[in-house]
């Protein structure tokens, strides 16, 4: 891994109520904003919208898929708008700089961003990962 | 500061793995280990959780009316930011011990004018030996009309 690398997946074409419930029901996030239409209408939201933590699992899902599921150090997200069933989601991941840390292990510093499908940007954030020689 | 036990189980692994996108896992892989966001689900175990229903409680979702019970308010308070540290790896047979402590507090004005209060919450989830396995940190924010109600 080195400097400017870059990583882009698509995490769904088409979120579906079903996976928002799915992740409600493991989660136990029940939050009905997110899993009941009529309460979601009722306070005022044009319909139920996904978890923050969904989008930020499954964009994790994505990122261990390269990165490997033990390396990361650290991660970190700002939700910055809602997301919505019937929305495509890609992440976007590149390595901004290769460190070490003070046992010799080198660290890559990634900026994480994932994007609905008019290119808004989601949810933004940064990861820490372990990185091979 | 208040704390809980939340077992680590193969299977509770493999349905965060499913609901996050992921294929099904292996749960009897020796090497499993959870995603990055996992420890999230340790909600399941939180006796102050809010948003789960309780047998012979009001819940605040829907039900014969469209919100149940207008005490527990309309749901809200959203998520702004989520942070992790991992320290160790999160395998199954593993008992967290989650310990919550109250963060920062500060408030913004939006662009229509009303309030957001914004609240830091920290959360370790340490190992049955005292080892730190992931800090967590995560802001929510609640927005409050001029007037001072919640919206």
């Amino acid at each position: 891994m080195n400097k400017g690398d870059r990583f882009e997946q698509v995490l769904t074409e088409d979120l579906t109520r079903t996976q928002i419930v799915q992740y409600a029901g493991v989660s136990g996030d029940y939050n009905p904003v997110h899993t009941d239409e009529v309460f979601a209408r009722h306070a005022g939201f044009p319909s139920v919208f996904a978890h923050g933590m969904l989008t930020m699992a499954m964009t994790a899902q994505a990122l261990t898929g390269w990165l490997g599921g033990d390396n990361l150090t650290r991660y970190g997200v700002r939700f910055k708008k809602q997301v919505w069933p019937g929305d495509r989601l890609v992440v976007t991941a590149e390595v901004q700089d290769i460190g070490t840390d003070e046992s010799g292990q080198r660290l890559a510093e990634l900026t994480v961003t994932t994007r609905n499908g008019a290119g808004e940007e989601v949810l933004a954030g940064y990861v820490t990962a372990r990185a091979g020689q | 500061m208040p704390s809980y036990q939340f077992p680590v189980e193969a299977t509770q692994i493999a349905l965060f793995v499913r609901a996050a996108g992921g294929a099904d896992v292996d749960v009897y892989d020796p090497g499993l280990s959870a995603p990055p966001t996992f420890v999230q689900s340790g909600v399941q175990f939180d006796p102050d959780w809010p948003f789960r229903p309780r047998p012979g409680e009001p819940w605040l979702g829907s039900g014969r009316e469209a919100t149940g019970d207008p005490a527990a308010g309309d749901g809200s308070i959203l998520h702004a930011e989520q942070h992790f540290e991992y320290v160790r790896p999160v395998r199954p047979g593993m008992v967290l011990t989650a310990t919550t402590e109250p963060g920062k507090t500060w408030v913004k004005r939006s662009r229509s004018g009303a309030e957001l209060h914004f609240a830091e919450q920290r959360i370790e989830y340490r190992d049955a030996d005292g080892h730190l396995v992931v800090a967590a940190r995560n802001v929510s924010v609640t927005p409050v009309a001029a007037g001072g109600e919640q919206q």
